[in-house]
Formats: structure tokens, C-alpha cells, sequence
């Protein structure tokens, strides 16, 4: 598998290059958010806003009201968590094209819970006018900001930096409302999103060599959550959906598929693996990932009751898949916060 | 207060007269309705009157007389923008913006778009209605209004990224922000205003009604925000203190304070019984007025009715 050195670093610098009404707005996280680059390349479209957010959630409403398209760039928690306020009366009400780039998803970080964004999808569902997009891979950041071109109004994106691995061809860019099928098959419906669809993938190619039949959908676009393929996707399944997210369990991708299931009159069986009505601790991503259960292992768990059958799925055959991302989370951790 | 209504051509006159006729207006409101943000208007009314009549280049109204019905929320269909702005003039590079942080006051805006031709008088009666623009606690739809601001300490970060904008496109005309006292207790004020100066963004001039009052009574008892000045003067901005009755005074210290690179605050000490003595006794638990009783709205009308009718 492909290792894509900082995607979106690179994407942003190339992307805004024709695009003088681009600025980009840092909260103090410059490094850490893959902004040095921009910085570097524009200058002048480059603004500093300290760690005073509740601030720049506001400015930037003020500069989209402008004609610009302010891109703020900070660890999740802090576009959403402290500032909502601002974001829904100075952003979000107005209908303003503020983009919000959010790093470190959920429990991918070891900065513990006051950097761990694991409710921001919950929250900002609830927001009328937002966009909610979750990056899987290096082909989701590359593409990302094209997706987003058309979009009148604010748009939050869960962002993935440093070593970002490639699961899709780079020749199939994201597409808004559009989830990736990554296979079809009619014993299970998965549906995951994030960085829990690589965790996924490991399982789902051990399944696969055991016969297991899987449609697996790849959901980027959060809300608006009405896919067509997601509706079919769940009516088929012969022993019912599971959902996989780097999220509470409450109000993110697993709720959105309990609605369309619901609303649907799908009668399958749902169960969504997430985080369970919990805060965290600071610690390795492997290890958070492994303590609450949405880990290539755990999904082995989940289809096996299922399924109703053991498949002898164990943790050796799925760390094969995993030795190669080793190295990337190591650097990860090295990284600042 | 007679003695004040000059009927001299000369600015301070016709603010004045703006001033106390935005007064008299909100006071009958308050009689008609049983209740209004009357002492908001009553202290601010001689700065809105001097911001709107001398201080600022606005331009001509562009709204309708009379205000439109609510027509929907800001949309993908771009509907809902610009409705209320279009009352303070129409944008355009040397134009100078208005933008209210405090939405509460909004009455006081109605009435000072009302006396300076900028809205029909009729416009008064639609005041807290349904289906109304004209809301109580307005929002970018409601004359006078550019921003929705009713969350109070967001305007100031606002007007920042308009006033960054207008700069990076060298755009003559500033950025007036009218401000209460009580956001001054707002966290985000102060982040706003390190953030004007670091960006040495002195193309914003930030009138604050200083009127030491709030919901819960006097701001002195409530939270603390004196010293004012040193505190702006100490985050990046440039203050000047003056009496926020005294229309000269007030422009004044608008056109000739000198703050290079930095932001003005201009603060307006008011008194928010101003020319409506009764509500002395009624001090400092002003925010919202209705009148108690037969004697306290005797009182209002003889006040109202010594004023003469509205022009």
C-alpha cells in the first residue's frame, strides 16, 4: 500500500494556487496542521490568529462575508468544542463559505480528551447549513478541496496529516454525497468512515479468504447523509449492517445509517462500533482503537456473532496487514500538539 | 429637554433633534406595548444620531420604507442577505460601514432610521410582530442590521474580517462598530481587539455606549469592566473618553483622534434615563422597561406628551 507523505500540505499549496480568494487562518498550529508550505508559498494569504479562537471562528465569517474563503486550519476540538457560538451565529446561520480543517479525528491522537474530537460529527450535524466531510485516505485529502468548490456554505472537514495511506486510485476522487464501494457481496453491509475504513480493510480481506460476502461502503460525506447506494446497501444484507466510526456511537455515522435504515422500513440488524458513550485517555491510537473496540480485531468479533459461527480469525493474521502502518503511527506520535 | 430641540440647520441641532425624536418614538412604543428596551435608547440616541447624521459616509438608504416581511433564513439560494445593511447605504469601496454588535437595541436603531428618513414611520407599528423584520432583538434581516449579533461579543471579531478584507483589497471606507459596555465582559471582545491591533487594522472605530448598566443592574455590581480605557489602551487599541450626549464631542473624537495602526474605541458615558427623569428612581434595573403601575405610565404619557408629537 502507498504512503503518502502530508497530502493535504501539499494539495492546499497546489490547489490555491490560481485561487487568490483563498486565505488560510491558523490557530497557532501551524506545523501541526500542515500549513508551513502555504505559509511559505503565500504570504500574504496567510493570517495568524493565535489561540483565540472563539475570535477566529467570528473574523473568518467576516472575511467570507467579503468574498473570501477563509480556510481555518486547528486540531478539531478547537473549531468546534470552544467556539460554537461563533461558529453557528457568525458562520453558520449567515451561510458563509468558511471552511474548517480539523485534525486528529477522534481518538487518533495521544493529547487525551481535550484533543480528542470524538462527538464533533454529533454536534455539528445538529447545525442547519453545514457540510460534514471525513477524510479515509490520501486520495479523500487530495481531492477534498474540489469537492468542496461548489459548496455555498460552511463546510467541516476531518482531516488526516503526516503519513496518509492511499486505499483508493487517485484516478477516483472523492464525490460529495457519494459513498466509495469498496466491495459487494450479500452476507454483510459495512459502513464505515475515516481512518476505521483501513482498520476495516484489514479485516474485510481475511474475511474474504474465508468466504465472507461484504458489501463495504467508504462514507466521506456526513451530512447531508442521503446516498442512494446507502439505502441499497443496507436492504440487502442477509445477516445485517454494521457501522464502524472513529466516534461516539451517539449521533455520528451510526446514527445517520440507523435513520436511513429506519426511515427506510429496513428491518436488518444494526450494530454500531464506535466509541460508547465515553470520554478517553491519552495513549497510542492502536491501543485506544484496541480499549474501545473498533479495531480490525473487534470488527473480526462483531461478524463472527453475527454470523453466528467462528471463523478463527485471530490477531496474528490481521497484524499482517497492519505492519506496514506501524512505522507511520511511530512518526505520528513524534509530531507536536 | 425643549431647549435642546434647536431648530437650527447646523449638524449638532438636526442630531439632536434626531436624537430626542428617536427617544420620544421608542418612548411611546414602550407606553403602547407595555414594555421596550427603552433606557438602551435613551443613552445611545445622541451617538446613533451623530453616527448616522455627521460622523459616517453611509450613502442613501437603500431599503424599503417599509420593511419587508421575514422572506426565509440566509440561503443556498442566496435570499436573506444584504436586507438589513441596505438601510445604513449601499456598499461600495469609500463607504463607511455601520455594524451593531449589541442587538437588543435595536428599537433604538428603528427609531434613528425612522427620524433620519431612512425608514418610514409606520415602520414602528411592524416593531416585535410576527412575520416582521422589524424584531425585537433584530438580526441581518432587520433594518440597520448587516449582522446577526443578538449573541453578544461576536460583532467586534466580525468587523475584523471585514475591515481585513476591505484593507487587502485597499478599500478606502471604515468599519463603525457600535458597542454596549456589558460585552466589554465578553472574552472574545478582548481576543478581538489584540487581534485589530496585530493587524494594525485602524480602519475600524469601535462607539461604545458606556451607560454602566445590564440585565442584572448597575455593570459596577454585576462585573467590573472599569478601567475602560487603560484596558483598551493596554490590549492594542486607542481610547478616548467622552460625554456620549454631546454630539460634537462624540464626532469629534471620531475625526480627529489619531490612531495610526490601531483601532479607536470611542466611549460614550450615557445616562440611561436620559431626558426621562422618572426612571431615575428605577435605577439601575433598566433593562427591559414596562411601566408598573397607573402612576409610573401617567408619568410616561405627561413625559411623552410634553415632548410634542413627532416630526
Amino acid at each position: 500500500m502507498e504512503i503518502v507523505s502530508k497530502p493535504h500540505e501539499h494539495n492546499l499549496v497546489a490547489w490555491a494556487k490560481d485561487r487568490p480568494d483563498i486565505l488560510v487562518l491558523s490557530g497557532d498550529l501551524t506545523g501541526s496542521t500542515e500549513i508551513q508550505l502555504f505559509k511559505d508559498t503565500y504570504p500574504d494569504r496567510f493570517f495568524s490568529m493565535g489561540m483565540a479562537e472563539q475570535n477566529m471562528l467570528s473574523w473568518a465569517g467576516g472575511l467570507a462575508r467579503e468574498g473570501f474563503v477563509p480556510f481555518l486550519h486547528t486540531f478539531a476540538v478547537f473549531l468546534y468544542r470552544r467556539p460554537l457560538d461563533q461558529l453557528e451565529m457568525s458562520v453558520c446561520y449567515p451561510n458563509l463559505p468558511v471552511r474548517l480543517v480539523g485534525f486528529l479525528p477522534g481518538l487518533s491522537t495521544p493529547g487525551g480528551v481535550t484533543h480528542q474530537a470524538i462527538e464533533d460529527i454529533a454536534v455539528l450535524r445538529g447545525l442547519p447549513n453545514m457540510t460534514i466531510l471525513e477524510m479515509g485516505d490520501a486520495t479523500d485529502v487530495e481531492s477534498v478541496l474540489d469537492a468542496t468548490g461548489e459548496i455555498r456554505g460552511p463546510v467541516y472537514i476531518r482531516m488526516l496529516r503526516g503519513d496518509v495511506p492511499r486505499l483508493f486510485p487517485k484516478t477516483e476522487p472523492l464525490r460529495l454525497g457519494r459513498a466509495r464501494v469498496i466491495s459487494e457481496g450479500a452476507d454483510l453491509a459495512l459502513i464505515t468512515s475515516g481512518n476505521c475504513t483501513e482498520e476495516a480493510m484489514r479485516t474485510t480481506a481475511v474475511l474474504a479468504q474465508r468466504g465472507v460476502s461484504i458489501t463495504h461502503l467508504h462514507v466521506s460525506t456526513l451530512k447531508p447523509f442521503n446516498d442512494p447506494a446507502v439505502v441499497e446497501a443496507v436492504a440487502r444484507p442477509k445477516h445485517g449492517v454494521i457501522t464502524m466510526e472513529n466516534h461516539v456511537v451517539t449521533g455520528g455515522l451510526g446514527t445517520c445509517v440507523a435513520e436511513v435504515m429506519a426511515e427506510n422500513g429496513v428491518g436488518s440488524r444494526l450494530v454500531r462500533m464506535g466509541i460508547n458513550d465515553t470520554y478517553a485517555q491519552g495513549a497510542s491510537f492502536p491501543y485506544l482503537l484496541r480499549k474501545h473496540g473498533i479495531d480490525a480485531l473487534a470488527l473480526a468479533d462483531r461478524v463472527e456473532t453475527m454470523l453466528g459461527e467462528r471463523l478463527g480469525i485471530g490477531e496474528d493474521e490481521l497484524e499482517t496487514v497492519r505492519l506496514q502502518e506501524a512505522a507511520s503511527i511511530g512518526a505520528e506520535r513524534l509530531e507536536a500538539l | 429637554m425643549n431647549s435642546e430641540l434647536s431648530t437650527t440647520n447646523t449638524w449638532p441641532g438636526q442630531a439632536r433633534r434626531i436624537a430626542n425624536g428617536a427617544r420620544k418614538r421608542v418612548l411611546d412604543l414602550t407606553i403602547d406595548r407595555n414594555g421596550c428596551y427603552l433606557s438602551q435608547t435613551l443613552s445611545s440616541a445622541d451617538l446613533l444620531a451623530t453616527l448616522y447624521t455627521k460622523s459616517l459616509d453611509l450613502g442613501p438608504s437603500g431599503g424599503s420604507p417599509i420593511p419587508p416581511e421575514f422572506s426565509g433564513v440566509p440561503g443556498d439560494d442566496g435570499a436573506g442577505y444584504g436586507l438589513g445593511a441596505a438601510y445604513n447605504g449601499p456598499r461600495g469601496p469609500g463607504f463607511d460601514r455601520l455594524l451593531i454588535s449589541p442587538a437588543h437595541y435595536a428599537v433604538a436603531i428603528y427609531a434613528v432610521l425612522v427620524e433620519t428618513g431612512r425608514m418610514a414611520p409606520e415602520a414602528l407599528d411592524q416593531f416585535n410582530t410576527d412575520g416582521s423584520t422589524v424584531e425585537m432583538i433584530g438580526a441581518e434581516h432587520s433594518p440597520g442590521f448587516e449582522l446577526t449579533t443578538g449573541s453578544f461579543g461576536q460583532a467586534l471579531s466580525q468587523a475584523g474580517g471585514i475591515a481585513m478584507a476591505r484593507k487587502l483589497r485597499g478599500e478606502a471606507g471604515r468599519v463603525f462598530v457600535f458597542m454596549s459596555d456589558g460585552e466589554l465582559e465578553e472574552g472574545q471582545t478582548w481576543e478581538a481587539v489584540q487581534c485589530l491591533n496585530h493587524y494594525d487594522l485602524d480602519n475600524v472605530i469601535v462607539c461604545v455606549d458606556v451607560n454602566g448598566m445590564q440585565y442584572d443592574g448597575a455593570t459596577e455590581e454585576v462585573m467590573t469592566i472599569e478601567p475602560i480605557p487603560s484596558r483598551v489602551e493596554g490590549f492594542g487599541g486607542v481610547a478616548v473618553t467622552v460625554d456620549g450626549h454631546d454630539v460634537e464631542a462624540i464626532d469629534s473624537a471620531i475625526q480627529d483622534t489619531v490612531h495610526e495602526g490601531k483601532p479607536l474605541f470611542v466611549l460614550c458615558y450615557t445616562d440611561s434615563a436620559r431626558h426621562v427623569p422618572m426612571l431615575n428612581e428605577r435605577k439601575p434595573k433598566l433593562h427591559f422597561v414596562r411601566f408598573r403601575n397607573d402612576r409610573e405610565l401617567a408619568d410616561a404619557r405627561a413625559t411623552a406628551e410634553s415632548w410634542g408629537p413627532a416630526e
